[in-house]
């Protein structure tokens, strides 16, 4: 499904990614772990860019319009298959059956409440689901997460992880906490420095190889 | 003109609905024409060429252009929306343009990639903007309002009109009373001008003024065709009665540099010596004036809403009206533009610094002595927003000083007006072109200046 070949990243001269060799298959929920700075974003990024119709990107720092409301922000994720004018008169005002589709999912992340609120004016934890809800609106095979649950307490994490979970077949997400990666999971990759450091089944990771990873 | 001042006849309000009706149309059209042309500009302005034609077309002011197209369309409605809508698409393209520059991209990158572009421009663009565009525009409204009064002045039915012959008749009390009519639409705009209602008054202005537009086709081609060509390309086809053009090189540069060297050089030096003595005194004015508007200076509430008063009055009054009244007054010569330019640029930079003023904390240890406050705490911290203002403005004061040699003085402006009295639209032409081309070096020096300086105002600042 998806496939790096000695895949390698520079930022100005300077190597994110260093020859990444990297198999997805349809169906696997995989968590990348690993400190700050070790290209999980940038890895993240490069499997949208392989796939950018199949998947469904959710960024670290949102990427909302914060100007529109909530429906519209959620909307958004299906802006390429709606013609103009259907964008447009949802832009005006949002019209029944894209409203009903919108409500369902934000059930799910808890924010049917607040669909015509201004995202601007949501919390940093509500902004964050409303990013979830835009990737589950736009019924993706693959998701791709880059610390899609940072800003939310624990205990909601592990609810919208799940909600990530059952909306895609395949998912890909970074997380910073190895305890949901490791219980939500069934694939961890650790990145560390631009390189694959270890890509095991959950159950087999260690503490030893854990920390290895974050000793560096 | 004291007594006229403290008792308005306020009924000419009322018989001169029609000019005040006039004026507002033409507003709410022109600066339609302007935002419709200018949203095109803007997402354009990447193209040199769209740059330079938008630089062009706002260095000319709206009177100039009402000249240029009072022949194209004869003296109606189109003409004074024209005036207001050419100049005022180039700003918009550049403002716009440099708002959608500035915006956050981060929305963008969460759209879909296929997007097509209406959509993302629907989604990810004009949200973000909206708010910074509203301001501006809106600030951009009261600047059409007064162009439109202005354009009185040369014939068109606005305010200007009747006030230039209540002025020329001596009928004080019905000039204070347009004037604090005209005020008084200023200052309420805020209660009346919402976007929900723009579409609706946008309507009424095109039905109302449809019934007065008359166009003549064969005059706009003839003007743009022949009238405005120089002289020695037509003189051959009008002496022999065949209205042919001809070309000839070393006539036309003849023509050009001979008209250079006598009007179009005096023209210049005496606009940039007017530009410069104004900018100086705009200077000086509003860096003795702001604190006036301040609390760290005038502590009684009243007395610096006295202040905001008499700069929203300098401010709102047009610097042509202004120049007119001290015309008047003083007779012909540099003083009145001098002191026409200065008040109407201090209120509104006097305005804009106090503000600046207003919203610092003073240090614990400030200095407690006014004098020293303003010397070693509010002027240093203020100084080089208020160096970043001065010089924006100092392109619009060249407009200005250019503009008001209408009234008489050596400017651009009388060789221009002198021009069109003598039917020359082809030297009219060249000297507003050249004005033009002042202006867009005056605004390429300005930018320098401001970047050696390394100061910047935020675009939407009403400025």
């Amino acid at each position: 499904m998806i496939e790096l070949e000695n895949a390698t990243v520079s930022y100005a001269d300077k190597p994110v990614l260093h020859n990444i060799n990297l198999r997805i298959a349809e169906g696997e929920k995989v968590a990348l772990i690993g400190p700050s700075g070790a290209g999980k974003t940038t890895l993240l990024r490069k499997m949208h860019d392989l796939e950018p119709r199949r998947s469904a990107f959710i960024h670290q720092d949102h990427a909302l319009v914060p100007q529109l409301s909530v429906f519209h922000n959620v909307y958004a994720a299906r802006l390429d298959e709606h013609s103009t004018l259907r964008n447009f008169l949802n832009l005006i005002k949002p019209q029944k059956r894209d409203l009903n589709s919108i409500i369902e999912i934000l059930r799910t992340v808890g924010l049917e409440d607040r669909i015509g609120d201004k995202v601007a004016n949501l919390s940093g934890g509500q902004q964050q689901r409303v990013a979830v809800a835009r990737a589950v609106h736009r019924c993706p095979e693959i998701i791709l997460g880059d610390e899609p649950v940072s800003s939310i307490d624990p205990k909601q994490s592990e609810f919208v992880l799940n909600v990530l979970l059952t909306a895609a077949r395949t998912i890909v997400v970074s997380l910073h906490s190895v305890h949901l990666a490791l219980q939500l999971f069934d694939r961890i990759i650790a990145l560390n420095e631009g390189q694959i450091k270890f890509d095991l089944v959950s159950s087999d990771v260690g503490n030893e190889q854990l920390q290895r990873l974050f000793s560096f | 003109m004291v007594l006229g001042a403290v008792t308005p006849n306020l009924m000419v309000l009322y018989d001169f609905r029609h000019a005040i009706l006039s004026t507002v149309t033409f507003a709410f059209c022109g600066i339609s024409l302007g935002i419709c042309l200018g949203t095109v500009f803007a997402f354009l302005f990447r193209y040199n060429v769209v740059r330079l034609f938008c630089a062009f077309i706002r260095a000319i002011h709206e009177i100039f252009w009402a000249f240029i197209l009072l022949p194209v369309v004869g003296l109606n409605p189109i003409c004074g929306i024209l005036a207001i809508g050419i100049p005022y698409s180039g700003i918009f393209g550049k403002v716009y343009a440099e708002i959608i520059q500035e915006a956050n991209q981060r929305p963008l990158q969460g759209l879909p990639a296929k997007t097509n572009r209406i959509s993302k421009i629907l989604y990810g663009v004009l949200p973000v903007i909206y708010e910074d565009i509203k301001n501006y525009t809106s600030y951009r409204f009261e600047s059409a309002l007064r162009s439109s009064a202005v354009l009185g002045f040369i014939g068109l039915p606005t305010l200007g009109f009747h006030l230039e012959i209540a002025f020329r008749e001596g009928m004080y009390s019905e000039v204070s009373a347009l004037l604090y009519g005209f005020y008084l639409i200023i200052a309420s705009l805020r209660f009346w001008v919402k976007p929900r209602f723009v579409i609706g008054y946008l309507a009424g202005s095109i039905i109302l003024i449809s019934k007065e537009i008359s166009l003549s086709l064969e005059n706009a081609l003839r003007f743009f065709t022949h009238e405005i060509l120089p002289w020695p390309m037509r003189k051959n086809g009008i002496l022999d009665g065949t209205n042919e053009l001809s070309f000839e090189f070393q006539e036309l540069w003849e023509w050009a540099a001979g008209l250079f060297a006598t009007d179009g050089l005096e023209g210049l030096w005496q606009t940039t010596v007017l530009t410069q003595i104004v900018l100086a005194t705009t200077g000086i004015l509003t860096l003795l004036s702001f604190p006036a508007i301040s609390h760290h200076f005038i502590r009684t509430r009243l007395w610096r809403q006295l202040g905001h008063l008499i700069l929203i009055v300098c401010r709102t009054t047009p610097e042509y009206i202004l120049a007119y009244v001290f015309v008047q007054l003083l007779g012909p010569s540099m003083l009145p533009a001098i002191i026409a330019i200065t008040l109407h640029n201090f209120a509104i930079l006097s305005f804009l610094t106090g503000g600046n003023a207003n919203l610092l904390k003073l240090r614990a240890d400030a200095p407690r002595k006014r004098i020293n406050c303003y010397l070693y705490e509010v002027l240093p911290r203020v100084y080089s927003q208020f160096q970043a203002f001065l010089f924006y403005r100092w392109e619009v004061m060249m407009r200005e000083s250019a503009i008001l040699g209408l009234l008489g003085i050596y400017t651009l402006g009388f060789f221009v007006d002198s021009s069109i009295s003598d039917a020359q639209m082809d030297k009219a032409m060249f000297l507003i072109i050249l004005t033009a081309c002042l202006n867009m070096g005056i605004d390429s020096i300005s930018q320098l200046v401001r970047k050696r300086l390394k100061v910047s105002i935020k675009l939407t600042t009403a400025c």
